[in-house]
């Protein structure tokens, strides 16, 4: 019975702790998206202006984000039943989001406008939700190559 | 040393060919940002401790595959490519590898 109440207590704080922090990532990642909307993004290789650019870096950017307990519990639970697994599309999306804008901000540091061959890999770090130990976290890993527009 | 992913350097010309550069690190996570990242499991959001050792062993093996390059005497390294792969429970590899080039 302990263990229950143990457990729901988890869940709930889970729960509550887990939404305010998500609110207020995805808060923070559209006020950085319009900070950075000037650094365009492109995952093609040949651009016209990259004859005349002089100057280029490897830029890159990444994160790792961990499902709340709630999410872990609910992701459990879909596994069993399938279909969309709602808890991790939206951890994949702010780890993403997040490994992006980070990229952009070391390419605006340097004085870069444009960031050409953008790569974006993701992997698991914690192994996943319904294994014992199980974090359920991943990583997402952007790179690419800065270039200035002239 | 000009580190980039796409295939030539922008604003220089290749003189010669070095050949495939690489490098790698295999890093195992400390019990105490394991600690945290337990109490994360409950909270959710981002795992600070993993993304710093992450970035760190990133950066090892970037400067190993620079370390090769310099040894062929290549100044440039172009179609940069990132693997990632967990190897056991505790531990990931980390693997880049490029073209080493003389630019001018």
């Amino acid at each position: 019975m302990g263990q229950l109440i143990f457990i729901l207590c988890l869940l709930i704080l889970g729960l509550v702790f887990g939404t305010f922090f998500e609110k207020k990532h995805f808060k923070s990642l559209s006020e950085r998206d319009q900070k950075f909307r000037g650094i365009i993004l492109s995952n093609k290789k040949d651009h016209s202006f990259l004859k005349e650019a002089q100057n280029s870096a490897l830029v890159t950017g990444h994160a790792v984000i961990a499902l709340d307990y709630f999410k872990r519990f609910a992701a459990i639970l879909t596994n069993l039943i399938g279909g969309r697994v709602k808890s991790y599309e939206s951890l994949l999306v702010r780890a993403r989001r997040e490994a992006i804008l980070r990229m952009k901000e070391k390419a605006s540091l340097a004085g870069f406008d444009t960031v050409i061959n953008v790569k974006i890999e993701t992997s698991n770090i914690g192994g996943s939700a319904g294994k014992k130990n199980g974090l359920g976290a991943i990583e997402v890993f952007a790179y690419g190559t800065a270039v200035k527009r002239s | 040393m000009i580190l980039t992913n796409l295939e030539t350097v922008p604003g220089k010309t290749i003189s010669q060919h070095h050949g495939l550069v690489s490098g790698n690190t295999i890093r195992a996570k400390h019990a105490g940002r394991d600690l945290m990242a337990g109490l994360k499991n409950i909270f959710g959001g981002e795992l600070k401790g993993y993304t710093e050792l992450l970035s760190e062993s990133r950066k090892e093996a970037i400067e190993r595959m620079v370390a090769q390059a310099n040894s062929v005497g290549a100044n440039a390294i172009v179609n940069i490519r990132f693997s990632t792969s967990s190897i056991t429970q505790g531990a990931a590899e980390l693997y880049v590898y490029g073209t080493a080039l003389t630019v001018n």
